[in-house]
C-alpha cells in the first residue's frame, strides 16, 4: 500500500469498501466486548444482559405488548410526540430568528433574554412541565420544544445576518418590494444555515424526548424504559435505548440528505 | 427623458472615532440622455459613491441627484445597476435571474419569456438558461448581470467596475460586447472604472476624479477622437494602438498622477 497520511483534516480519504470495513470493525468491537463481558459473568445478568438476550427481548416486545403497547406503538408514540414538539420549535424559532436578524431592535430585546434562558437544560424543565401540564400532552411538547428551540433561532438568525447586502441592493434596484426581497432574497439566502440548524435542533429535540416521557403516562420509548426500570428488566431498558439510537440516527440521515441537496443546489458543495 | 444631473452634491461620512470625513466635495455633473459617461479615478475618490447616489442606494449629504428631472429618493427599476461582484442570486437559474425584475414588475409571462430570450441570445447565453450562477465562469456571470439590467429597458444603466473581477482576456471580449450592445440599445450610462483604457474605449465622455477630497478634476469628450479615427469599425486592440488613443491615455494618466503628487506637498 502506498504511504498515506492518516493525520489531520486533509489526511486520508477512504474508499467506500474501506469505510464500510472500518464501520463494521467499530460495531464488532463494541458488541464483541459487550458479549464478552456478559458471557464472562463479571456482572450479574440482570444488570448486564448479553446482546443476544437484548435481541430476544426486542423480538418479544415487538410481538407482545409491554407497558400496554407493542414496541412499534411505543416507537410511533415517541416519534409523533417528537414531531409535534419539534414542529412547534421550528415554526416559532425560525421566523423569530429571521426577524431578529433583519430587525436590529428585536435583536436587542430578545437576545439577552434568550441567551440566559437557553442554558437551562431541557431536563431541568421537567418539574415545571409536570406542574403546568400534569400528564397531558403539553408537558412533553414543552420539553422537546425547549430542547430544539435554541438552534432553530440561532441558525435562522445567523442565516439572516449572512445574506449578502449586495443581493438585497440588487433586488431593490430591480424594483423588488419589501415582501419580494424577503421571499426571494432573505429567506433563500438564510436557507443553508436554517437547514443545518434544523439538523442540530432535531437531534437535540429527539434527545430531550426521554426526559419528556418521564412525565408521560401512556406510551413512548422513554415510558417503556421507565417501566422496564421499575420491573428491574435491564434488557427492556437497553431495548428502548437501541430504538432511540436508531430513530435518532435515521432522523439525522434524512436531514443530512436534505442538507446535501440544498448545498448542491445553492452551489456551496 | 433620462438625463442624470448631480447638483452641488457633497457626501460626508461620520467616522467611527468621531468627526466627519468629506468623501465628495461639491460636485456638479450632467450626463445627457443616452450618453455613455465613464468615471475614472483612484480608489477612495468617491466614484462608486457617485454612482450609488444615482442608483438611490446612498444619498448626498447636501445637494441633489436627479434622473429624468426627478430627485432620486431610493432604488428603482428605471435605474439598473451592474455590480462588480455580479450580485446574482445563487439559488436562481440564469433565466430566473434575468427575469427577476420583470417578475417584480408583474410582466405577463409570455412577454417576460420573450424579453428574456432576446437578451439571452444577445449576450451569448443560449444553452445556459437553466444553469445556476456557480456553474458559470465569471465572464458568463457578468453577462447574466448585464442581461438582467438591460431586460428592464431602464432609462439609466449604472455600472460599478463591472469588469473589475474578470481576467484580462475575458475583459476585452466583454468590453467589445458592451460597445456592441450600447450601440444597438443606447441608454444613459454611468460606467465606473479605474482602468483608463476601458474608459476611453467605451465612453462618450470620461470624467476624471481625484481624491482627498473626492472631486471632478476634468471632463474629456472622447467622441471627436472616435469619429475622426473611425474607431467604431476597428477591433478593440487596434483602437488601443491608435496614436490618438495612446495620447489620450497618457493625458489622463498625467491628470491622475499630478493630483496624487500634489497631495504630500499640501
Amino acid at each position: 500500500m502506498a504511504n498515506r497520511n492518516f493525520l489531520g483534516p486533509s489526511g486520508v480519504v477512504l474508499g467506500k469498501g474501506e469505510f464500510w470495513a472500518l464501520t463494521l470493525a467499530g460495531f464488532s468491537l463494541f458488541f464483541g466486548t459487550w458479549a464478552l463481558v456478559a458471557w464472562a459473568g463479571w456482572l450479574p445478568a440482570n444488570l448486564l444482559p448479553s446482546p443476544l438476550a437484548v435481541w430476544d427481548t426486542l423480538v418479544r416486545l415487538w410481538q407482545q405488548p409491554f407497558a400496554g403497547h407493542v414496541y412499534a406503538d411505543h416507537l410511533l408514540a415517541s416519534i409523533q410526540r417528537f414531531l409535534m414538539g419539534w414542529a412547534l420549535a421550528v415554526g416559532i424559532g425560525i421566523p423569530l430568528g429571521l426577524l431578529m436578524g433583519w430587525y436590529r431592535i428585536l435583536d436587542e430585546i430578545v437576545t439577552p433574554l434568550f441567551d440566559s434562558i437557553r442554558f437551562v437544560a431541557p431536563l431541568a424543565w421537567v418539574p415545571l412541565a409536570a406542574l403546568w401540564f400534569g400528564t397531558g400532552i403539553g408537558g412533553p411538547l414543552l420539553i422537546i420544544f425547549v430542547g430544539s428551540f435554541a438552534p432553530c433561532v440561532i441558525s435562522a438568525y445567523r442565516g439572516a445576518r449572512l445574506v449578502e447586502p449586495r443581493l438585497v441592493e440588487a433586488a431593490q434596484t430591480m424594483g423588488a418590494s419589501g415582501r419580494q426581497v424577503m421571499q426571494h432574497v432573505l429567506v433563500p439566502g438564510a436557507m443553508p444555515s436554517i437547514i443545518s440548524g434544523l439538523r442540530v435542533s432535531a437531534g437535540l429535540g429527539w434527545q430531550s424526548l426521554v426526559g419528556s416521557e418521564l412525565i408521560v403516562v401512556g406510551a413512548g420509548l422513554g415510558y417503556l424504559m421507565v417501566q422496564g426500570q421499575g420491573n428491574l428488566a435491564t434488557n427492556i431498558v437497553i431495548a428502548g435505548m437501541i430504538g432511540i439510537g436508531i430513530v435518532g440516527f435515521a432522523i439525522d440521515v434524512v436531514l443530512r440528505g436534505i442538507e446535501a441537496w440544498f448545498k448542491r443546489r445553492w452551489g456551496q458543495a | 427623458m433620462s438625463e442624470i444631473v448631480f447638483k452641488a452634491v457633497t457626501k460626508t461620512f461620520r467616522l467611527p472615532k468621531g468627526g466627519d470625513f468629506l468623501a465628495i466635495d461639491t460636485t456638479d455633473l450632467r450626463i445627457e440622455e443616452k450618453e455613455f459617461v465613464a468615471i475614472v479615478g483612484p480608489s477612495g475618490c468617491g466614484k462608486t459613491t457617485l454612482m450609488r447616489m444615482a442608483a438611490g442606494l446612498e444619498f448626498p449629504s447636501t445637494g441633489t441627484v436627479e434622473v429624468g428631472g426627478k430627485t432620486v429618493r431610493g432604488p428603482g427599476p428605471e435605474r439598473a445597476v451592474v455590480f462588480q461582484q455580479f450580485a446574482l442570486m445563487p439559488w436562481k437559474t440564469v433565466r430566473e435571474n434575468i427575469g427577476f425584475g420583470l417578475m417584480c414588475k408583474g410582466t405577463p409571462k409570455a412577454e417576460a419569456d420573450a424579453a428574456i430570450a432576446r437578451y439571452v441570445e444577445l449576450m451569448g447565453l443560449a444553452g445556459h438558461e437553466d444553469s445556476f450562477p456557480h456553474q458559470l465562469s465569471g465572464g458568463m456571470q457578468q453577462r447574466v448581470a448585464i442581461a438582467r439590467a438591460y431586460v428592464m429597458q431602464p432609462a439609466a444603466l449604472l455600472m460599478d467596475e463591472p469588469f473589475g473581477a474578470l481576467d484580462a482576456q475575458t475583459r476585452i471580449v466583454m468590453q467589445e460586447e458592451l460597445v456592441r450592445l450600447a450601440r444597438r440599445n443606447p441608454r444613459t450610462v454611468i460606467f465606473i472604472t479605474h482602468a483608463v483604457d476601458e474608459a476611453i474605449y467605451l465612453a462618450d465622455r470620461v470624467v476624471v476624479m481625484g481624491r482627498k477630497p473626492g472631486r471632478i478634476i476634468e471632463t474629456i469628450d472622447i467622441r471627436p477622437l472616435r469619429e475622426e479615427g473611425g474607431w467604431e469599425a476597428m477591433p478593440i486592440e487596434e483602437v488601443m494602438d491608435q496614436p490618438a488613443f495612446t495620447h489620450m491615455r497618457s493625458r489622463i494618466w498625467k491628470l491622475l498622477k499630478a493630483r496624487e503628487q500634489e497631495k504630500p506637498a499640501a
